[in-house]
C-alpha cells in the first residue's frame, strides 16, 4: 500500500518538481502510513527505484540510447545498462532513507 | 534511543540529498544529473522535428520556417526584426550551450561554471582585454541603427527560447556542469566577434624574433627571416600595380633592441594552417557562369562551429553558415553574389616594452613624459570558491598583459612588462559588414560593405554572374617596414601605430586575366606591387600553388571539379624536397627495412592519402630533419626557427650552410649526414611496427567535443595534410566546404563535419561527419520564396505573435 502510494505520488511530483522532491514525498508518506522501519525503507527504495528505472528505460529506448551510450563512455562505465543500474540505485537509496526517516520521526510521537 | 535513530536517519537523508545535489570538480551533481525526470536521460530526446505552430512574444508578424532533410531552417519573415528574432530563437534551440560557452570562454568567465581549473585561462582573457575590447566594439555597433536593431532582435529571439526552457529541458551540458543559461545580451555577439579575431590574429613571434636578433644580429635574422618568401604565389598576381596614391609611410626609427624577456614561449603563429577559397571566371566553366569555392579551416569540434541557415525577408534572401550566437550569414551566397573568407594573417598584434616609473606602476614613460596608467579591476567569479580580483593596467597602447614579476599563462606566451597593441581593441562594426554583404547585389555594394570590417582581416573571395574577385580586407596599421616584427619600444612615440591603411587601398584582385582568383593565407601581394607593410610571415606557398596549378588547367569547370579539388591530398612540400633529399641517402648501407622505406618514398606520388604509409614516413622524417638542423641554433623554448620556405631554399640552394652543423658537438655535421641519420631513425620505426603507420590512422586525427568530454567526439580516418588543399591536420581542418555555381539560378553544395544540432543525443549532432570525411557534398536547398518547391521540405513551423 505504502509502496503504491509512494510510486504514484512521487511520479506525479517528479513531473513537476525538482528531483529531491522524492525525499519529501517518501518522508511524508512513510510518516503517515508506514508501520515498520523495514517496510518504510523497502517501500521507498523499491518505489523510487521503479520510477527511476521506468523513466531511464523509457528515455534510453526513446532516444535509441545515443546519449546514454556517450555518457556511459564519458563516465568510463562503458555500458548504458550499468549507468542505468547506478541511476536506479541512487534514486532508490534516496527513496529508502527518506522513507525510513519519515517512519522513525513519526515514531517519536508513537 | 528513538531520538537517536530518527536523528541519524534524517541526517543521513539530508546529507545524501545534499551530497547528490552538488558537483565535485568535474563530477556532476548525480541527483539531478541521473534523475530520469530532469537529468541527462531525457536530454537525448530529439523531438520537435515535426510541423507545429508556435506563439512567441515579441514577433511582429507571422513567420514560416521550413526545415529540410538536413534540418537546415529556411526562415521566411515579413520584416528584418522577425527574421533575426527567429534566427536567434532557432539557433538557441540547436546550440544554446555552445554559444554561451564560447562567449564565457571569450570573456574569461569559464571559472564560473567549471571552477578554479580554468582560472588562469580566464585571467589570460582578461589580461588580453577581451572583455573591454568587446564592450568598445558593442558601443560602436549599437551606435548604428541597423546593426543595433539586428542585435536586439536576435537577442530577443534567443531569450524567447531561454525563457520557455524548464530546467528539465536544459541542454545536456548544463545538466552535466549543473548550471543554468543566463540571458543573452548583445555584448555576447561582440564577444564572439572578438573570439574570431583572437583565433585569427591573436598570436605573435615578436618575443622570439627579438631573442633571435639579440643572439645572431641583424644580418643573420635578415637572411633567415626574410619579409617575403623564396617561393610565393601572392593572391594579387605579380605585376599588378596599385592605382591609388598611397599615404606617406611613417619613417623607420633608429634601431631598437628590447631587453631579453624572461618568458620563452609565445602563442606562435601556426605556420601551415589556414583556409582556402577560390573562384573561376565563367569563360572557363561548363555552364558559362563563375564558380566559387570556400573552405575555412578551423579547429574541428562538436558541436560544429557552424550553423547553417537560410534567411528570407523583403530585401534579403541569403543562405550560408554562421557561428552560432551571431546574427546573419558569415560565409554563403544570396540570389546575386557568393562569398567566402580566408585569414589574411597580417601582423596586427604587437608588444611594447613598458618602462614603469616605480614599483607602484602608476605611471609609464612615453614621449618624454610620465603618463598615468589606467587600472581596470577584473572580477573573476569562481565556482565553489571566492571571487578573484585582478587588476589590469592599461597604457595608451593597450593592456599590460603581464607584469615583470608574474609568470605568464601559456608558459610565457606573453612578454611580461609588455603592453599589447592589438587590432581587436580598435572598434569597428563587423556585424554591419555581414548584414550588408547578405543583401549585396553586386561588386560595388560588396566593397562598400567591407569598409566596416576591421578584424580579423580576411581574404574575401567574391563572385557574381559576371565577376570574380578577392579583397584582402581589414584594418591594417600603417607601419614602417618590419614594424612589429620584433618587440617595440613603448616609450618612443615613433614606435606607436601611426594611422591606418585606407580601406579603399587594401590589396585586391578583380577579374584578372588568368581567369581565376584564389587565396590560401599566402602573402596577399608582393612588396613590389604594394606600398604598405602588412607583415612578414604568411602561410607557405604550397597550398596556393596547388590550387593555382589545378585552376590553371581547368577549361570546362563544373561544381564537381571544385569538389574534387577540395579533397585534393597532393602536397608540394615533399615534391620540392624529396628529389633532393633521397639522392643524399647512402643506399648501399641501408638495412632491408630501411630500403623498403626508401622505396616507399621514392615511389610516392606526393599525395597524403589515408591508406598510404609514405606520408607518415615523410612527415616523421621532415620533422626530424628540421629539428636536427635548427634545434641547436634555435631552441624552441626561446627562439623561433626559420620558416619552412627558408629551410627548403637552404636545402636546395645552400648545401654548405653553416646551420647544418650541430653546435653542441665537436665535429662538424653536414646536410648529408643529418639526412642519413634522421632517415634511418624514421625508417626503423616503420619496421618496428609500433603503432599504426597508415596515414589515415597515424596522425591520430579526431574531432572532440568542445568541452573535451570523452565519448562525445569521433576519431577520423581521412587524408590530407596542412599543405594540401584538403588541409586536415590532426584536429584542424576544413570546417565547411562550399561550392557555388553562379548564374540566373544560383546553385550550391556544402558539407561540414558535424550537424545542425548541438545535442549529443541527436542524430543531427554528427550526421554529416561521414559525408565530410569521404568528400561528399550535399546540394544546398536554396528556396526563392516560402512557396518554392513545397515537396523539398516536409517540416513546417509557423511562428505567430503571442
Amino acid at each position: 500500500m505504502l509502496f503504491v502510494l509512494i510510486l504514484v505520488v512521487s511520479l506525479l511530483a517528479q513531473f513537476f518538481l525538482p528531483w529531491w522532491s522524492i525525499a519529501l514525498v517518501c518522508f511524508a508518506l512513510a510518516f503517515w502510513k508506514a508501520r515498520y522501519g523495514g517496510q518504510a525503507f523497502l517501500a521507498g527504495f523499491l518505489a523510487i527505484g521503479l520510477t527511476w528505472l521506468g523513466g531511464a528505460l523509457f528515455w534510453h529506448l526513446a532516444t535509441d540510447g545515443l546519449l546514454s551510450s556517450r555518457v556511459a563512455a564519458m563516465l568510463t562505465v562503458n555500458s548504458p545498462w550499468i549507468l542505468m543500474a547506478v541511476t536506479v540505485l541512487v534514486g532508490a537509496l534516496v527513496g529508502g532513507t527518506s522513507a525510513l526517516s519519515g517512519y522513525l520521526v513519526r515514531r517519536l510521537w508513537g | 534511543m528513538k531520538w537517536m535513530k530518527a536523528l541519524v536517519a534524517v541526517a543521513i537523508t539530508v546529507l545524501l540529498v545534499y551530497a547528490l545535489n552538488r558537483t565535485y570538480g568535474v563530477v556532476p551533481a548525480l541527483g539531478p544529473f541521473l534523475s530520469p525526470y530532469e537529468g541527462f536521460w531525457r536530454s537525448g530526446a530529439d523531438k520537435d522535428f515535426t510541423s507545429e505552430e508556435l506563439a512567441l512574444d515579441g514577433l511582429q508578424a507571422p513567420v514560416q520556417v521550413r526545415f529540410d532533410s538536413l534540418r537546415v531552417p529556411h526562415i521566411f519573415a515579413q520584416n528584418d526584426h522577425d527574421l533575426y528574432y527567429t534566427q536567434g530563437y532557432l539557433t538557441a534551440k540547436d546550440r544554446l550551450w555552445q554559444m554561451e560557452f564560447m562567449t564565457h570562454a571569450a570573456a574569461g568567465r569559464l571559472s564560473e561554471i567549471i571552477g578554479d581549473r580554468t582560472l588562469e585561462m580566464d585571467r589570460y582573457q582578461r589580461r588580453m582585454g577581451m572583455g573591454t575590447a568587446a564592450q568598445k566594439s558593442l558601443e560602436k555597433m549599437m551606435a548604428d541603427p541597423q546593426s543595433r536593431a539586428v542585435m536586439e532582435a536576435y537577442t530577443a529571439g534567443v531569450n524567447a527560447y531561454i525563457d520557455q526552457l524548464a530546467r528539465r529541458d536544459f541542454p545536456f551540458e548544463y545538466k552535466l556542469l549543473h548550471y543554468a543559461p543566463e540571458k543573452w545580451r548583445p555584448l555576447k555577439i561582440a564577444l564572439l566577434l572578438k573570439m574570431l579575431a583572437y583565433d585569427m590574429t591573436g598570436y605573435s613571434d615578436d618575443l622570439r624574433m627579438t631573442n633571435n636578433l639579440r643572439k645572431y644580429g641583424a644580418a643573420v635574422v635578415r637572411d633567415l627571416f626574410p619579409d617575403y618568401p623564396f617561393r610565393e604565389e601572392p593572391i594579387v598576381p605579380l605585376g599588378s600595380k596599385p592605382d591609388f596614391r598611397p599615404l606617406p609611410i611613417p619613417p623607420t626609427p633608429a634601431d631598437f633592441m628590447a631587453a631579453a624577456a624572461s618568458h620563452s614561449l609565445e602563442r606562435q603563429k601556426p605556420e601551415n594552417l589556414g583556409s582556402n577559397n577560390w573562384a573561376i571566371t565563367g569563360a572557363r566553366t561548363a555552364n558559362g557562369y563563375p564558380l566559387l569555392a570556400s573552405d575555412p579551416h578551423l579547429n574541428l569540434s562538436l558541436p560544429s562551429i557552424w550553423h547553417v541557415v537560410q534567411l528570407h525577408a523583403p530585401g534579403i534572401n541569403t543562405y550560408g553558415v554562421i557561428i552560432p550566437g551571431a546574427p546573419g550569414v558569415g560565409i554563403g551566397f544570396n540570389e546575386h553574389i557568393a562569398w567566402g573568407m580566408t585569414n589574411v594573417g597580417a601582423d596586427v598584434l604587437d608588444w611594447y616594452e613598458i618602462k614603469f616609473k616605480d614599483g607602484k606602476r602608476q605611471q609609464y614613460w612615453h614621449d618624454n613624459q610620465w603618463k598615468p596608467m589606467r587600472r581596470v579591476v577584473e572580477k573573476i567569479r569562481v565556482k565553489g570558491g571566492p571571487d578573484i580580483l585582478d587588476t589590469v593596467l592599461y597604457t595608451h597602447h593597450g593592456p599590460v598583459a603581464y607584469l615583470p614579476h608574474e609568470t605568464a599563462f601559456r608558459s610565457g606566451s606573453t612578454p611580461t612588462g609588455h603592453a599589447l597593441r592589438w587590432i581587436a581593441h580598435d572598434p569597428q562594426n563587423e556585424l554591419k559588414t555581414l548584414i550588408q554583404i547578405n543583401r549585396a547585389k553586386n561588386y560595388p555594394q560588396f566593397r562598400q560593405a567591407l569598409t566596416t570590417w576591421a578584424a580579423p582581416a580576411f581574404n574575401f573571395v567574391y563572385a557574381d554572374s559576371q565577376n570574380i574577385a578577392i579583397v584582402s580586407n581589414g584594418l591594417y596599421p600603417l607601419k614602417w617596414k618590419e614594424q612589429g616584427k620584433f618587440l617595440l619600444d613603448g616609450s618612443n612615440r615613433a614606435h606607436d601605430w601611426q594611422g591606418w591603411v585606407p580601406m579603399d587601398q587594401v590589396p585586391f584582385v578583380l577579374n584578372p586575366s588568368r581567369g581565376f582568383v584564389s587565396s590560401a593565407n599566402q602573402s596577399p601581394v608582393s612588396p613590389q606591387d604594394y606600398p604598405y607593410y602588412l607583415g612578414s610571415s604568411f602561410a607557405g606557398y604550397e597550398r596556393s600553388a596547388r590550387i593555382n596549378q589545378r585552376l590553371s588547367a581547368m577549361t570546362q569547370a563544373t561544381p564537381d571539379s571544385f569538389r574534387l579539388m577540395q579533397m585534393d591530398n597532393y602536397s608540394f612540400v615533399p615534391k620540392n624536397v624529396l628529389p633532393t633529399l633521397l639522392p643524399l641517402i647512402d643506399q648501399a648501407s641501408l638495412s632491408e627495412g630501411q630500403k623498403r622505406a626508401y622505396q616507399i618514398l621514392a615511389e610516392w606520388d606526393y599525395r597524403y592519402d589515408p591508406d598510404k604509409t609514405a606520408p607518415y614516413l615523410f612527415e616523421q622524417w621532415w620533422q626530424a630533419l628540421g629539428r636536427s638542423i635548427w634545434a641547436d641554433d634555435f631552441p624552441v623554448e626561446k627562439f623561433k626557427a626559420p620558416a619552412r620556405d627558408r629551410l627548403v631554399q637552404m636545402l636546395l640552394r645552400e648545401p654548405e650552410s653553416r646551420w647544418y652543423d650541430d653546435v653542441t658537438t665537436p665535429q662538424r655535421e653536414t646536410l648529408a649526414g643529418l639526412v642519413n641519420v634522421t632517415f634511418r631513425e624514421v625508417a626503423d620505426s616503420l619496421a618496428e611496427g609500433r603503432g599504426e603507420k597508415e596515414w589515415g590512422f597515424s596522425r591520430n586525427s579526431q574531432i572532440r567535443h568542445m568541452a573535451q568530454l570523452p565519448g562525445f567526439g569521433q576519431v577520423l580516418y581521412a587524408g590530407g595534410s596542412a599543405n594540401s588543399i584538403n588541409a586536415l591536420n590532426a584536429s584542424h581542418g576544413p570546417s565547411w566546404r562550399m561550392v557555388v555555381q553562379m548564374g540566373p539560378q544560383i546553385q550550391a553544395w556544402g558539407v561540414y563535419p558535424g550537424g545542425q544540432s548541438g545535442n549529443p543525443g541527436s542524430r543531427f549532432y554528427d550526421n554529416l561527419l561521414n559525408d565530410w570525411q569521404s568528400g561528399k557534398l550535399h546540394q544546398l536547398l536554396f528556396l526563392r520564396s516560402a512557396q518554392d518547391q513545397p515537396a523539398a521540405t516536409s517540416v513546417l513551423w509557423t511562428l505567430t505573435k503571442n
